[in-house]
């Protein structure tokens, strides 16, 4: 691919000199790809264990069903949140309407709220014995079930409900990144070649930010295939409820681990497919000017429409959800703060922090050196590195298990040996080995959302940089991290407040005694108290709060020029 | 432009190793904790009820206690790092049988615990040994089912209790449990037939928990249900949430198949991991919890049968009345695992829809 395009030209007779030869960026690619991917080398090498006949059953069974109930799930997220993602990201980015400035930020707030907390609260709500349909039965007179019809919140609907209204964030993050990146001048030709607003935003628009959309949606629907939380609760029976379900009650790890293989084929199918068929399209911002975007002023029914599409998925994503939390938590109060709430919140603070950080630096540097070396093996080794987000959390923290492991018992046995020493285990008694946890499965946002901030720019720059006597690494710092902080900040974010939620992996990999907010609240949820952890949630939706705040200030600073 | 370049290098290098430092520094401070008199637990039970139970030991040992609370990967972490703990909690046969069968655990030899423990309740070997008890037992409704209309779990297949049945996922590990305790008594295919039957008695499609099976019955969902004992008393005693205590009040709690073999049980119970650093303060802890506080505690705060002679249950349990419990050697319930989670898939008992 013409990743490099620009440099190759410029680069040409010292690339070739280099080809074969060692250097910093193609060696620490090709390593930290392989220390990420390591726990996903390590389920796929349990996939390649035997499993008796555990495939025998599930074709003879359930996996058609585990197979198009995961389709259905991925279709019906994938869509919803690609409408609503895309939809709101243009309308507070080149519309205006009352309340826009608040939408901005506001339609990020369902990213700190926990889909399987959501799906609680629904469940309450909506079910046979919640208030809603009890309501009804009242003012209609019917006695049970079989006098009317209501739809039923623990199916796959409710499961895509739930995983759209908490997912779509994702997509309209990046959406909104890229729609705010974007040069002005195309719009500005189309709208002069007499397109229609609305035109623009499907022939110009759209296409421009088709990378952005398809990482954010590859996102969401890695997401809803790794979730265990919600499907679970909803009794949907997805390949993930399949895989713990050969896991833990047929005791079958490595059949597990063959269901995980399978599951991740999907993701590795679905990209490969959109790959293939953008094929060579790629747009660039080639203009330098970057004038404040135009906007255009919604009136009337067109404005409420506006008003309307925003408000809906901030209401059930987040004002409802958080309003319910709000009710439990006030009447709970006492049962639910805990001695320790600001030893676990400081816990939760720090490895989210980490995590963030190690997740942008390992991206940056993955996604600029795939794009300077230009090179299919960096690629596929990159992009390998970051699929670990479409494995179930709890699978994949038992292949950082097994690495993790092996060093530490050959260390313990080299203190040991060598200097008599016997120590702890280094990497899974502390922090360390779920921070490494992290990264293995998070990389994929920070990876992704690099990539698509760099597609952004056009190799041209590289090139004049590099001609001017720039080295990469200058390069890097001088040029492309400027012109995508909003991208790096969108990556960190991310990852933050998606740590902050995480509960798989911190579970099994955390060291003794040790308790973060998405623990402490999935202690009390699972034992079906949800009124008493209703006071954690909301910690892990407030912590989540401010940086989604302050990240959407940045995002509408970052475009090139803006407030200065 | 060399320096340059090294100079970039060197920033991204310094900013490396100051976190490595930092992750240096958090681990050692982890690790240095060492020295005193300790146990290390991996445990499936909620800390609400182990933590004060664990206090109390502490203080009377003076061996402190690290604990670890998980669910699934508890088996993978055992393996992984050995050494790292050295007694297990579970609160399930299965994972004791799973992990007994991965060579995880080692043998304990204890009069205490062969003296606080009935025979039929821990391994033969001492390679597990169970706590508490808790019965899966029939909840049926006040209102619309009388007192003797149910005696027995194969009863659930009778057709007259069409779209009267709930549960919870026939997946879950409670059910598999008790599917297995049937497969084992009556052979798989007399069990898949029952666990037909029992689907195409359901009201509704198998979700929610125990609790939300009372909430059903209450509601005018269904007629019965299945569920753990001590989540009767639970919801009976809930002194903040009202609504449940009105569940409780829907449902009275039916112990099946008392004329022949008895009611399923399973048990909660604990393990010392084969590589334990710490074995004899595990074997104490262990003794420990099966000795009379720490059995009054599982009783009084989780509604549990004790296993020690002679330890009270909690009034409310004491007033269900006395109950016969099936005494199958609770491992060979346990290797059926496998079989009932596979019959679950194959009567698809998961996908039941009202109308068909």
């Amino acid at each position: 691919m013409s990743a490099g395009a620009g440099l190759n030209i410029v680069a040409f007779p010292r690339r070739l000199a280099k080809r074969f030869q060692v250097d910093f960026w193609t060696i620490g690619t090709l390593l930290l790809a392989l220390f990420i991917a390591a726990p996903l080398l390590s389920v796929s090498y349990l996939a390649l264990q035997p499993s008796g006949d555990i495939w025998h059953h599930l074709l003879t069974t359930v996996l058609s069903r585990y197979v198009i109930t995961t389709i259905g799930l991925m279709l019906g997220v994938g869509i919803g949140t690609l409408l609503i993602g895309a939809g709101t990201a243009w309308l507070v980015t080149l519309c205006r309407f009352p309340g826009r400035r608040i939408f901005e930020w506001a339609l990020l707030l369902p990213l700190a709220m926990p889909a399987y907390v959501v799906a609680y609260v629904y469940t309450d709500v909506f079910e046979y014995a919640g208030p809603v349909q009890t309501l009804l039965r009242a003012i209609f007179g019917w006695e049970s079930s079989r006098d009317y019809w209501f739809p039923e919140i623990r199916s796959l609907g409710g499961a895509i409900f739930v995983m759209t209204v908490t997912l779509y964030p994702y997509v309209y993050l990046l959406a909104r990144v890229a729609f705010v990146q974007q040069s002005v001048c195309i719009l500005e030709v189309s709208r002069t070649l007499g397109k229609t607003a609305w035109q623009s935003f499907f022939s110009i628009a759209l296409p421009s930010a088709r990378p952005s959309l398809i990482i954010g949606v590859s996102l969401v629907l890695m997401e809803a295939l790794n979730d265990f939380g919600t499907v679970d609760f909803f009794a949907v029976e997805t390949l993930t409820a399949g895989i713990f379900d050969v896991w833990l009650n047929m005791n079958n790890l490595s059949g597990a681990a063959q269901l995980a293989v399978v599951a991740l084929c999907f993701v590795l199918l679905l990209l490969w497919a959109e790959r293939k068929s953008r094929s060579n399209q790629r747009y660039f911002n080639t203009s330098t000017k970057f004038q404040a975007l135009p906007s255009y002023q919604l009136r009337g029914i067109k404005m409420l429409c506006a008003v309307s599409f925003c408000l809906l998925p901030i209401g059930f994503g987040f004002i409802v959800p958080s309003c319910i939390l709000g009710y439990y938590a006030w009447g709970f109060y006492e049962e639910s703060i805990s001695r320790d709430f600001y030893s676990i919140l400081s816990n939760s603070l720090v490895l989210s922090t980490l995590s963030a950080t190690l997740s942008v630096v390992a991206g940056i540097y993955l996604a600029y050196a795939v794009r300077l070396k230009d090179n299919k093996l960096l690629k596929s080794t990159a992009r390998f590195a970051s699929i670990g987000y479409a494995v179930p959390g709890a699978v994949l923290a038992v292949g950082v298990l097994i690495p993790m492991g092996k060093m530490d018992v050959f260390i313990q046995g080299f203190l040991n040996n060598t200097f008599g020493i016997s120590s702890g285990l280094f990497f899974s008694g502390t922090i360390t080995a779920v921070s490494y946890g992290y990264l293995a499965r998070f990389l994929a946002l920070s990876y992704g959302t690099m990539e698509a901030s760099l597609m952004r720019i056009t190799p041209n720059m590289d090139g004049a940089a590099r001609t001017l006597g720039l080295g990469p690494a200058r390069t890097l710092k001088r040029i492309h991290i400027p012109m995508i902080r909003g991208g790096i900040l969108a990556a960190a974010i991310l990852v933050f407040v998606d740590t902050m939620k995480e509960l798989p992996m911190t579970i099994i990999l955390r060291p003794f005694n040790f308790e973060t907010l998405a623990t402490q609240v999935h202690q009390l949820a699972t034992d079906e108290l949800l009124e008493e952890s209703a006071l954690g949630s909301l910690s892990i939706v407030a912590a989540g709060l401010l940086p989604v705040v302050y990240l959407s200030r940045t995002i509408r600073d970052a475009r090139p020029g803006a407030g200065k | 432009m060399f320096a340059a370049l090294n100079r970039a290098k060197c920033t991204r290098m310094y900013v490396g190793i100051s976190m490595f430092v930092i992750l240096a520094i958090l681990a050692l401070g982890k690790t240095t904790a060492n020295a005193e008199e300790v146990v290390n637990l991996y445990s499936y039970r909620q800390p609400f009820l182990i933590k004060p139970i664990l206090k109390a030991f502490t203080e009377k040992t003076g061996i402190k206690t690290n604990i670890v609370f998980a669910k699934k990967g508890m088996l993978e972490k055992i393996k992984a790092t050995p050494g790292a703990a050295d007694a297990v909690l579970t609160v399930d046969i299965g994972r004791l049988h799973d992990m007994d069968k991965a060579g995880l655990l080692q043998p304990v030899q204890s009069k205490v615990l062969e003296q606080n423990i009935p025979s039929s309740y821990r391994h033969p070997k001492g390679h597990w040994f169970g706590l508490t008890l808790r019965g899966r037992v029939i909840y049926a409704s006040k209102k619309r089912v009388k007192p003797g209309a149910i005696t027995r779990y194969e009863d659930l297949a009778d057709p007259k209790w069409k779209g009267r049945i709930c549960t919870r996922s026939g997946k879950h590990v409670y059910n598999v449990s008790l599917f297995a305790s049937i497969v084992a008594h009556s052979g798989e295919a007399k069990a898949k037939k029952w666990l037909m039957a029992l689907k195409s008695n359901l009201a509704r499609k198998p979700s929610g928990n125990d609790r939300a099976q009372a909430k059903a019955i209450h509601a005018g969902e269904c007629d019965l249900a299945l569920a753990n004992t001590y989540y009767m008393a639970k919801m009976a005693t809930n002194k903040k949430k009202k609504v449940q205590r009105e569940w409780a009040k829907a449902v009275y709690i039916v112990f099946p198949n008392q004329k022949d073999r008895g009611a399923h049980v399973n048990i909660s119970g604990a393990a010392v991991a084969k590589h334990a650093k710490n074995r004899k303060n595990a074997v104490r802890l262990i003794e420990y919890l099966s000795g009379e506080y720490a059995q009054k505690l599982y009783a009084e705060q989780n509604y549990e049968y004790p296993l020690k002679k002679g330890v009270k249950t909690h009034p409310l349990v004491y007033s269900w009345g006395k109950f016969k419990a099936d005494t199958i050697n609770l491992a060979k319930v346990a290797n059926k695992r496998a079989i009932a989670s596979k019959l679950v898939d194959k009567v698809d008992y998961n996908n039941f829809s009202p109308s068909n």
